[in-house]
């Protein structure tokens, strides 16, 4: 069975033959499908309060971004990163745990959906607001520096509607002043909610601001899984040995609403005729079964394997008690002797 | 005929588009088939494809870039995506917009739509109000309506002011609230609304603590006791008049607002009404406000965090029994 991915422990992706992580990145896309699949489903039953926000057809770009980093290495995942952040070490039942609002989830039922991580192991939890997570994710990696340590990288995600806030730019800005070991990983999927590119930006390619923020700039096809984890593995492994921080931009179509609330209806039909509208798990797939990397037996063992983790996963998180109002402590500082308390 | 709040900021919308061509709406997903995060644009592209522009992901040159429309002459509408995005443009709102006119003797006509407050489930990111922050700054004029009408009228009245306005639109409010006509003119701006009469306590509140407080003022009515309902519709300029007249007729007073303790619309009513009409009252005023912490995700969190009936009858009837 595939497990939650042990950084550091187990032989990295870094190391492993090419066929052998293309398989082990196939997996864990099929993981995420199947689990956000399992998310769209509950959510239409009215099981799930909020929205729900999925990474289908980015599944290949997103993995790519978890495959390569280490113990010690800081994500800095968004919206549309399961596949990402199962990669990274993530276990499922967190996601699981923070949609369906468990207090035993890492956000306790205070957070949800995709707003969640564990800071302490090195996966930041992403606030809505866009582009406000490239400084952060510099600043922990300078922490990492001031205190002597060797061989980090951080690595953050963002789309290409992110990639216009402000604060995208002065983190792009303030990360090669720094000089630190970082990867900006952009997913263009055409469309910010409703909005194409036309109105998101002007330039002829994203990948060519790379250049005037410092950064070495890549553009790869999101669809095509090998390109994908020969892209941001290289871009990982010169962060990680000292090149100036790097942009790595895919192109993508999103395959889903912006949300699961959300009929795309504004997606055009020309748009999802581009090669880019592909879907990357089946390419994927089809991949696998072309080079007899495995056979159907073991392909379905793979998705058996899959449903079964997510099952298990929410079967956890709704045997498990909601966050009690009651029992909350209601303090959003740590120094409790400090806490106002205005009644 | 049904008209629900969120279609009064569209027709109202429609009108100002109509009207004036001046007018534009500047915001992210506001135009094209979509019309908005929240449908409050849904069809004004069409008629207007020109003047319904969508936005990349900026909020702070979104801003700016509507300040320097207004200043040259436009009417700008700003929509926000959600209210809690607008802190990415304070620099814009507050040192921009707000001093504009004090340093250069040219006012900046904009409007900004805050799509504002809770609904389940929303989290601490999709959620906030955030008018107490824009009230405190100088310059600018904030508006919480919490009524459909108030929600048409306030809007064009928004437009037609030459100041900048943060127009706080409730997104609990949008499809709770319905009235049968849109009316052609409300209340001057800056003056408060007396939203129920009566003679026992004075709930001062905005937005969609109006509602709550009517609830609740309903609920009491049934023990006899009567509470008058003050909607302050806008927060700043706020009608600190109006309040102290109605608390001279109940001398109790209980502030309600959804937004966090510290500071805020409901202290400032409280400050004005202790330092300008301590005689008028009969017990110490009571204020109730969200819990100081970021806005849960959980339902059971949620209602919790957020004042509701349930609190407002609790603490207007522990009143007065004072
Ligand atoms: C500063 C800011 N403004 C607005 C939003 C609301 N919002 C959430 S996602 C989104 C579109 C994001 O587009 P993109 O960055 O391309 O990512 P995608 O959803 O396509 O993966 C918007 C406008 C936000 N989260 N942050
Ligand atoms: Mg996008």
């Amino acid at each position: 069975m595939l497990q939650t991915a042990q950084r550091g422990k187990k032989t990295s992706a870094n190391k492993a033959a090419p066929h052998e992580r293309f398989l082990e990145a196939f997996r864990w896309m099929l993981l995420a499908r199947t689990l956000e699949e399992k998310l769209v489903s509950l959510y239409r039953g009215g099981q799930i309060t909020g929205g729900v926000y999925i990474g289908k057809g980015q599944e290949a770009v997103s993995v790519a971004c978890g495959m390569f980093l280490q113990k010690g290495d800081i994500f800095a995942p968004l919206i549309r990163d399961q596949a990402g952040r199962s990669a990274f070490g993530e276990p499922i039942v967190d996601v699981a745990r923070t949609y369906l609002g468990s207090r035993q989830g890492p956000m306790r039922g205070r957070d949800g959906n995709i707003h969640r991580g564990k800071p302490g192991d090195d996966q930041l939890a992403m606030i809505s607001h866009l582009g406000a997570m490239v400084s952060v994710t510099v600043g922990a990696l300078l922490a990492k520096r001031f205190r002597g340590e060797k061989n980090f990288v951080g690595l953050s995600c963002i789309g290409e509607g992110g990639m216009q806030t402000g604060s995208f730019h002065e983190g792009m800005n303030i990360a090669a002043v720094e000089q630190v070991p970082l990867v900006i990983v952009a997913t263009n999927n055409h469309y910010a909610y409703s909005t194409p590119n036309d109105r998101e930006f002007a330039c002829a390619d994203l990948v060519d601001r790379a250049k005037g923020y410092g950064f070495e700039g890549y553009s790869i096809d999101g669809t095509d899984l090998s390109m994908c984890l020969d892209v941001i593995g290289s871009a990982v492994k010169r962060a990680r040995a000292g090149r100036p921080p790097q942009l790595v931009v895919a192109s993508v179509l999103r395959l889903s609403g912006h949300g699961e609330h959300d009929d795309a209806s504004y997606v055009t039909d020309e748009m999802k005729r581009q090669p880019f509208a592909q879907d990357c798990l089946k390419l994927t797939e089809k991949k696998v079964v072309d080079l007899e990397m495995a056979d159907a037996a073991t392909l379905k063992s793979w998705r058996e394997d899959a449903a079964r983790q997510v099952d298990e996963a929410i079967a956890t998180a709704q045997k498990e008690a909601a966050p009690d109002a009651e029992k909350e402590d209601w303090c959003a500082i740590s120094t409790r002797e400090l806490v106002d308390r205005p009644e | 005929m049904s008209i629900t709040y969120l279609e009064a900021i569209r027709e109202a919308q429609a009108r100002l588009l109509r009207d004036d061509e001046r007018v534009f709406i500047y915001g992210q997903d506001v135009g094209g088939t979509f019309g908005g995060a929240f449908k409050a644009t849904k069809g004004l592209a069409k008629e207007f494809p020109n003047r319904v522009l969508n936005t990349p992901i900026s909020e702070d040159a979104i801003v700016g870039t509507a300040i320097g429309a207004a200043i040259k002459g436009m009417r700008p509408i700003v929509e926000m995506q959600f209210a809690d995005f607008s802190s990415t443009a304070l620099n814009q709102i507050l040192n921009h917009a707000g001093t504009h006119y004090w340093r250069t003797n040219i006012p900046v006509p904009i409007t900004i739509r805050l799509p504002s407050g809770g609904t389940k489930g929303s989290g601490p990111f999709h959620s906030q109000s955030m008018e107490s922050i824009y009230a405190h700054y100088p310059g600018l004029i904030v508006m919480t309506p919490a009524t459909v009408e108030d929600a048409y009228t306030m809007l064009i009245d928004a437009v037609a002011i030459d100041d900048p306005v943060v127009y706080c639109e409730h997104k609990y409010l949008y499809y709770h609230l319905k009235a049968d006509k849109l009316p052609d003119k409300g209340l001057p701006t800056g003056r408060a609304r007396i939203a129920r009469e009566g003679r026992d306590l004075t709930i001062v509140t905005y937005s969609a603590m109006v509602q709550e407080s009517l609830a609740v003022a309903g609920e009491l009515a049934r023990e006899n006791l009567e509470i008058e309902v003050v909607d302050l519709r806008t927060v700043k300029p706020l009608d600190t008049d109006t309040v102290l007249a109605s608390v001279a007729r109940t001398g109790r007073l209980l502030c309600v607002g959804e937004s966090f303790p510290w500071g805020g619309a409901t202290a400032e009513v409280i400050a004005r009404v202790t330092s300008e009409g301590f005689h008028l009252l009969d017990a110490a005023p009571v204020r109730i406000n969200a819990k100081d912490t970021p806005i849960p995700y959980h339902p059971n969190l949620w209602s919790a965090h957020r004042p509701g009936a349930k609190m407002i009858a609790a603490k207007a009837r522990a009143l007065l029994k004072e």
